[in-house]
């Protein structure tokens, strides 16, 4: 798993990735109340911003880690938003890409250099 | 965070893991670990408990009503010792300067002004007001929700005597307590002066109750939008006047067209002549058809697409307590109450249907 500055996490997962944001930036953003994501087909751009995730407090943006396709969207946040503040790291992923270039992952911190990040 | 002022109580927020932000030259808990949505909810289960010593706590002698009618719309002549009334400080122009509490008690007249507001408020008080006291050493507290009573009448049992708006002054542990039944979040409750140097001690009484818990800022903001209350510098401001702000009930019989004391207070003109002929503009309570919150400063259209716009959100979210999002706005007063409306969300037209507020009855001990 990688992780970004951005507190995104990328699961290799066949020739996709997978992409959600971590336990700690859940938390740093409280109660989750909505979450807009992009559609699957989308082709999206590194740094663009992709998904709005809005919580009791704000409204925060998260961009695209890589450069690909979107190929599926977890429609499951829609009916329960709140499952960011409890599963971040595993079913309240965001989307699955369909990288183009697959060496930007290596860029993105280790586990173990994201810990030291947010200490 | 050098330049920002720190309240009596920082430290016992610091020590319940409180997470500070800057707020009106302030540091203040925002949240709790239980975070905005299980805060909002406690307080309207239970009872919650808010610093709110940021505000400014004013004294003015009593005999100062006569003067004080001359900046707010309000009946502070007839409002009966132990008791105290809502009030805005009107602008020349028609708007709003800030909102606040006037309390008559025994012996002066005790305000409550925004913290945003606090320096412009006594300034603009002593201009026209001999005798204008700034109570610097006492902090503010709101316990707020349907056990407040049980709660409080556990330090103050006097307290179950009291109505919605009354005000009383009691003791406990030797110190002062100066005790309004009112609050800010649409619940029944009270807000509670204590001296500095007794806050703690007071706060920690009440927190060690099982149906008490800290409340910070961003559950302190959700309780009063549900509550359809506006907030100074969003729903009330220089540039809104009270009609317009759908705070017509704010402007008391007695200063009314036709009433004994009518006018006489800044703006009163434009204020009296909004009443008879209708303002511009109107605040309304907004239901957000999707999921996605509007916030404040969210652009409002009658179209779909195309067309000019409206209005504008003056306050938005999600409501934990309507579980869905929430908003008010001002939009001209031309818009049938029945049309849809449409909040313009990151170049996206999404709909929005005007609503009565509150959002949450409230349940206050009349």
């Amino acid at each position: 798993m990688k992780f970004t500055e951005e507190h995104e996490w990328l699961r290799v997962e066949g020739d996709l990735v997978v992409v959600g944001i971590t336990d700690h930036a859940a938390t740093q953003l409280g109660d989750v109340v909505f979450v807009e994501l992009p559609e699957a087909g989308d082709t999206v751009a590194k740094d663009d911003d992709i998904v709005v995730i809005e919580s009791v407090k704000a409204a925060s943006d998260i961009m695209a880690p890589l450069d690909g396709e979107i190929v599926e969207v977890n429609d499951a946040l829609d009916g329960n938003p709140g499952m960011v503040n409890e599963h971040a790291m595993d079913d309240a992923w965001f989307f699955k890409m369909r990288p183009s270039d697959i060496s930007q992952m290596d860029e993105y911190m280790d586990e173990a250099a994201y810990k030291q990040m947010i200490g | 965070m050098s330049d920002l002022k720190q309240l009596p109580l920082h430290a016992l927020h610091a020590e319940l893991g409180g997470k500070f932000v800057p707020f009106a030259g302030y540091e203040m808990a925002v949240q709790y670990p239980a975070g905005v949505m299980a805060e909002h909810l406690h307080t309207r289960e239970k009872a919650g408990l808010f610093d709110v010593s940021h505000m400014g706590q004013v004294l003015l002698p009593l005999a100062a009503d006569v003067a004080l009618e001359r900046l707010v719309p309000v009946d502070v002549q007839g409002l009966k010792p132990g008791r105290q009334r809502y009030g805005l400080f009107t602008a020349e122009n028609g708007g709003v300067l800030d909102d606040l509490m006037i309390a008559r008690r025994a012996e002066d007249l005790f305000l409550v002004v925004n913290a945003s507001r606090k320096e412009h408020d006594i300034a603009h008080l002593a201009a026209h007001i001999e005798g204008v006291r700034e109570v610097t050493d006492r902090a503010l507290l709101a316990l707020q929700g349907p056990l407040a009573e049980t709660a409080l009448a556990r330090l103050a049992p006097g307290v179950t005597a009291m109505k919605f708006m009354d005000v009383a002054q009691t003791g406990w542990g030797g110190a002062e307590l100066w005790i309004s039944r009112s609050g800010y979040t649409g619940e029944d409750g009270f807000e509670i002066s204590v001296p500095a140097v007794a806050a703690d001690g007071f706060a920690r009484a009440l927190l060690e109750m099982e149906e008490v818990a800290p409340i910070g800022l961003g559950a302190r903001d959700s309780l009063r939008l549900e509550a359809g209350m506006p907030l100074y510098g969003q729903d009330l401001d220089t540039d809104i006047s009270p009609i317009e702000a759908s705070m017509t009930w704010a402007i008391n019989k007695m200063r009314r067209v036709g009433g004994d004391r009518e006018g006489g207070f800044p703006g009163a003109a434009r204020i009296l002549s909004e009443m008879t002929n209708g303002a511009p503009r109107r605040r309304v309570g907004l239901r957000p058809e999707g999921r996605a919150p509007m916030r404040a400063g969210v652009a409002l259209f009658a179209e779909p697409e195309g067309g000019t716009q409206i209005g504008m959100i003056t306050s938005g979210g999600f409501g934990p307590s309507v579980g869905a999002p929430i908003a008010m706005g001002l939009i001209d007063n031309s818009i049938p109450p029945d049309a849809p409306l449409y909040g313009e969300v990151r170049g996206k037209r999404l709909p929005v249907a005007q609503t009565g507020l509150p959002f949450h009855k409230p349940d206050y001990k009349r």
